[in-house]
């Protein structure tokens, strides 16, 4: 191309779409209930698959027998994937899965498959660290500064221990989806957030060529971080359909097998030594960690978390290994467990030196990254001054008369957010119809119109006119929905796929207009030559200039030049403070509001910006109040793989939640950055802080069950 | 689930007529929120699933000369709004709508919450009633945060209803229909601790239906304070139903009914004496709270739910006495 166009931004004052909110384009065919999900498919001839589950935490299978379930009526399909001598390491593990005519005839079937299994011992506690014995392993030791010397100098000095548990996804939708293997080539239709990156994956593991994969996914019914994979489901799935002569199956996981093995967040336990000036700043950090990631041994992250800079660090992490189904990324992964260790352990610092938490954040802030140090100072005051914090505020346990008491509690995130690799093409028909096609999925985030908005502003055209594809894998390759990634990488890819199109039609158009082609703008529904609004043509004008030839042009988004180019960055900083009412005679917690300042750099949408931020602070508000995986040390097995006793929150439970984007100018230069997980990180620690501000003592472990809570009033943990 | 027989009786005499001498063999199906799941869990298979949705006998509520008569198909919604449950039964129609959920509120019948089974998770993943594995209990060891703090075991599970304690805090009685007869039993008798892995934890046989219940009229002032931890569906961790019997400001008579405390409703004796005599301040309800959980012999997990009991009695007293000065 003879000139690069100039992809940047325009400038704040001169957006027309970008920073608007427009309803989300998908609002009204999932409120209607006319999306369909792919667990809503049912192409002809499909059948039903079911899996048989261990029920064993730690277990070998010594024989296995399907004879009768192949002869059940309606049966189609058996597949074994624990063989004879497979040794499972946690409840949920496939065993085998049957392909039916009914759904209810593939659930009979899998309960006549015989199968012996040789019990194990298994170990599926991770609390106590004492106990794991060899199921401990090292995670990691780290040394900075001279922290003996520091404890040794310190003025005041904290301790407290801290612990937050195994949370599962909780998907509405679960993992699995629909497949067909005929021959060499496979449909599938599957519930991911990954639709670029399902082909190459499945095809290594089923030996089938990628270009002979089709993979199509219109809505996903929750994703967060859990599915990214094919899955052992999808191969099971897979192999059904092939041996019941190519019919499409459909194998989704049942609720207690979504909540066993459909991923998980690890859990993270520390015993944390703080110390430091009476001025607040604090001078020297020992923390000492644990957790599991499921039988894969996964340690807490870093910390302290943020406040990096520490000169006087000491750290022992250790990764606890148990029969329980295996981690993955939950909503930031690591990052909920460091902040809530990190944000509860400066809590407790401030109460010991009797300062105002606010206070201790913002001035140990200087040990943020350099960039964020000034972010995270306005942010903690900006939400201090929407949560009233100078009025509400009180030291620990002197707010309010009778047994229900208020507190407060501020907590902090950090997440990086930058665009994935991907690719777009813009399409600009001679009839003036315009397509942006990228192989992206919308996780519910509002990706499909994120996109709409940015080709509309660069094109000069109202949304309506955009037409979008997204969602298989015959498009240009966009990447994973993971690290909040999607934002910026279509954003960018949009934007300069866009631009690469209209600088072609410049080309085509710029003679009549008596123009060079980078002389022309396209704004308003017309191509115009810049500073000349006269010397224009209407869009369709312009476009049937083309003849009778189709512009189709690329826009690549490369992470490692992106930072230069200046559409997408990362660095997100969060401030979010909780205000909870605490019955101090039951325990029980209410959240009365629940304040979040969040940037994510330059806002295509705040709307959908800010309904990140709701859903981020509901789901957290579950982890923080109710939910928590719960392991039988006897039977090994998991107690509450449902909905009822995995308890969620509702919406009556969720109290006033205040939104501040902080979009100013020096966030917005940066460029965009990716919201999803970000807001989702402070949570615990927030509501945390926020319980054991209002009842005076400190509660460690999250979730704040009113069993936690009268424990740590009635003096029942140490 | 397991492929079953579905009959549609119309009459309570038919219905009955479907019904088998041995569990197993036939269920009751009205709701179906609770016996659906414990179908698809294949914890009840039954043979046949007997529908008395359709018996019009067993629907509604009227006022009778001696009380109150709630068909069994009443749903937990009518009994909350019921004026006459309102104006006479407060701790009845808070239980009710006390259940969280719409869906529950509006399937759910008080037949249906009485015959329940018990949500101990242990039981729901197949081990039993006692929770028995290689001849021994899991509960005292295991996960027992939301079991009993009554009773002593070996059945550690808790009553599910929610109308139990109030029904019982009433005197009230439910009527047993079987294909010989009709038998009238007190609630407080229709709740029964097991006294082995195969019985059931009410006297209801397998060959009857209940078909209504009874509550008797009387000049009480009566409340139920339930202690939820969420707004959206849970179960109670523990609750309380009061009956009280005054004589102005004193207090003549008072029941104590507690709630997922222990296998069945449980009548805090210790907490009725206390308070005969008394004027209900916070103070007397406070003591009564107390008097009620003397002899709870809590597990390793659930301490916290002797304290429960304890300010549910004590909360649920304080409003019934709101209730009688208004």
């Amino acid at each position: 191309m003879a000139n690069t166009p100039d992809y940047h931004w325009p400038p704040m004052d001169q957006r027309k779409v970008i920073g608007t909110s427009p309803k989300r384009l998908d609002g009204p065919v999932k409120s209607s209930g006319r999306a369909k999900y792919t667990s809503d498919l049912k192409p002809q001839g499909m059948l039903f698959g079911a899996y048989l589950i261990s029920p064993h935490a730690h277990a070998k299978v010594t024989s296995i027998d399907t004879s009768v379930a192949e002869k059940l009526p309606g049966v189609k399909s058996v597949y074994v994937a624990a063989p004879a001598g497979t040794e499972m390491q946690y409840q949920g593990w496939e065993v085998a899965a049957v392909a039916a005519t009914t759904e209810e005839i593939a659930r009979e079937a899998t309960r006549k498959i015989k199968v012996e299994y040789e019990v194990l011992p298994h170990f599926v506690k991770d609390e106590d660290l004492a106990s794991a014995g060899a199921n401990a392993k090292q995670g990691g030791e780290r040394l900075v500064g001279d922290p003996d010397k520091a404890f040794a100098d310190a003025e005041a000095v904290s301790e407290g221990h801290y612990g937050i548990p195994v949370v599962t996804h909780c998907c509405l939708e679960p993992h699995g989806q629909v497949i067909q293997w005929m021959g060499d080539s496979i449909n599938v239709w599957p519930s991911t957030q990954n639709v670029p990156g399902y082909a190459g994956d499945l095809s290594q593991r089923l030996q089938v060529p990628a270009t002979n994969i089709k993979v199509k996914m219109d809505y996903i019914g929750g994703g967060f971080g859990s599915k990214f994979n094919p899955d052992a489901w999808a191969i099971v799935g897979a192999n059904l359909s092939k041996n019941a002569g190519g019919r499409p199956v459909k194998l989704y996981l049942e609720r207690n097998a979504e909540q066993m093995i459909g991923g998980n967040r690890p859990s993270a336990y520390a015993k944390i030594k703080l110390g430091g000036k009476k001025d607040g700043t604090i001078t020297a950090w020992q923390t000492d960690s644990w957790g599991t990631g499921g039988f894969q041994a996964v340690s807490p992250g870093q910390q302290p978390y943020v406040f990096t800079n520490l000169p006087n660090i000491r750290e022992v992490r250790t990764a606890v290994s148990v029969n329980a189904g295996t981690q993955r990324a939950w909503r930031a992964p690591g990052n909920q467990q460091a902040s809530y260790l990190t944000c509860c352990a400066i809590e407790d610092y401030a109460h010991k030196i009797g300062m105002d938490p606010i206070e201790v954040f913002k001035l140990n802030a200087q040990y943020a990254p350099t960039a964020r140090i000034e972010t995270y100072r306005y942010q903690l005051d900006k939400a201090a001054e929407l949560a009233d914090w100078k009025k509400l505020w009180r030291p620990r346990g002197q707010n309010g008369s009778g047994p229900v008491k208020r507190g407060l509690g501020v907590a902090i995130a950090a997440w990086g957010g930058a665009g994935h690799a991907g690719k777009a093409r813009a399409v600009i028909n001679p009839d003036g119809s315009v397509a942006i096609e990228t192989g992206t999925q919308d996780l519910g985030t509002g990706t499909r119109t994120i996109i709409t908005q940015v080709a509309a502003e660069t094109f000069g055209l109202p949304m309506s006119q955009i037409k979008l594809s997204i969602g298989t894998s015959e498009l240009p390759a966009d990447g994973g929905s993971g690290g909040s990634s999607t934002v910026g990488a279509v954003s960018t890819t949009t934007r300069k796929s866009s631009m690469n199109a209209l600088a072609k039609l410049y080309e085509v158009v710029a003679p009549s207009l008596g123009a060079q082609p980078e002389e022309l703008e396209a704004v308003d529904g017309h191509v115009r030559v810049k500073g000349s609004p006269n010397k224009s043509l209407t869009w369709q004008a312009a476009c049937r200039k083309l003849g009778s030839t189709q512009i189709a042009e690329m826009g690549e988004n490369v992470p490692r030049s992106a930072q230069a180019e200046g559409l997408n960055t990362q660095g997100a900083a969060g401030v979010q403070i909780a205000d909870v009412s605490v019955d101090t005679e039951t325990g029980i917690v209410k959240i009365n509001r629940y304040v979040a300042v969040q940037d994510c750099g330059l806002v295509i949408n705040p709307k959908l910006a800010e309904s990140q931020v709701f859903g981020a602070i509901i789901m957290g508000i579950g982890t923080a109040l109710f939910e928590e995986r719960i392991m039988d040390a006897q039977t090994g097995r998991v107690l509450n793989p449902d909905m009822e006793f995995y308890k969620l929150a509702g919406i009556a439970d969720i109290g006033n939640l205040v939104v501040h984007m902080d979009i100013r100018p020096e966030n917005d230069k940066r460029g965009v950055i990716g919201l999803g997980e970000p807001p989702a990180i402070p949570i615990c620690a927030a509501v945390g802080n926020a319980v054991t501000n209002a009842i005076g003592v400190r509660v460690p472990t999250i979730p704040m069950t009113p069993d936690h809570v009268l424990a740590a009033l009635e003096g029942r943990i140490g | 689930m397991q492929s079953f027989e579905y009959a549609n009786p119309a009459t309570v005499q038919e219905a009955v007529g479907l019904l088998g001498a041995r569990w197993g063999q036939a269920d009751v199906l009205a709701g179906g929120t609770d016996l659906l799941s414990l179908m698809k869990e294949h914890l009840h298979e039954p043979k046949r699933l007997v529908n008395i949705k359709n018996i019009k006998e067993l629907e509604g509520i009227q006022k009778t000369a001696s009380g109150l008569r709630i068909g069994a198909l009443v749903t937990m919604d009518e009994l909350a709004k019921n004026a006459e449950v309102h104006a006479a039964y407060q701790s009845l129609a808070e239980a009710a709508a006390g259940i969280p959920s719409p869906q529950i509120r509006h399937m759910g019948t008080v037949g249906g919450d009485l015959c329940q089974r018990p949500r101990c998770w242990y039981y729901r993943q197949g081990f039993g009633l006692f929770a028995m594995k290689d001849g021994k209990s899991l509960i005292p060891e295991g996960e027992n945060k939301y079991h009993a703090i009554f009773g002593g075991g070996p059945a550690y599970f808790v009553s599910a209803s929610s109308l139990g304690p109030a029904l019982v805090s009433l005197g009230a009685r439910v009527k047993l229909v079987s294909a010989k007869g009709t038998r009238e039993v007190p609630v407080a008798k229709f709740f029964v601790t097991p006294a082995s892995e195969a019985a059931r934890e009410i006297a209801l046989q397998p060959n009857e239906i209940l078909t209504e219940i009874i509550v008797p009229a009387a000049a009480v002032h009566t409340a139920t304070y339930e202690v939820r931890q969420k707004e959206a569906l849970d179960w109670p961790l523990a609750a309380a139903s009061v009956a009280l019997t005054m004589n102005g400001r004193t207090v003549t008579s008072a029941k104590v009914v507690l709630g997922h405390v222990a296998p069945t409703p449980w009548e805090a004796t210790g907490a009725e004496a206390a308070l005969k005599g008394k004027t209900i301040t916070a103070d007397t309800a406070e003591a009564a709270g107390k008097a009620a959980v003397l002899g709870a012999t809590p597990l390793s997990q659930n301490a916290y739910k002797v304290t429960l009991a304890k300010v549910a009695v004590k909360r649920a007293l304080m409003e019934a006495v709101k209730t009688a000065k208004a």
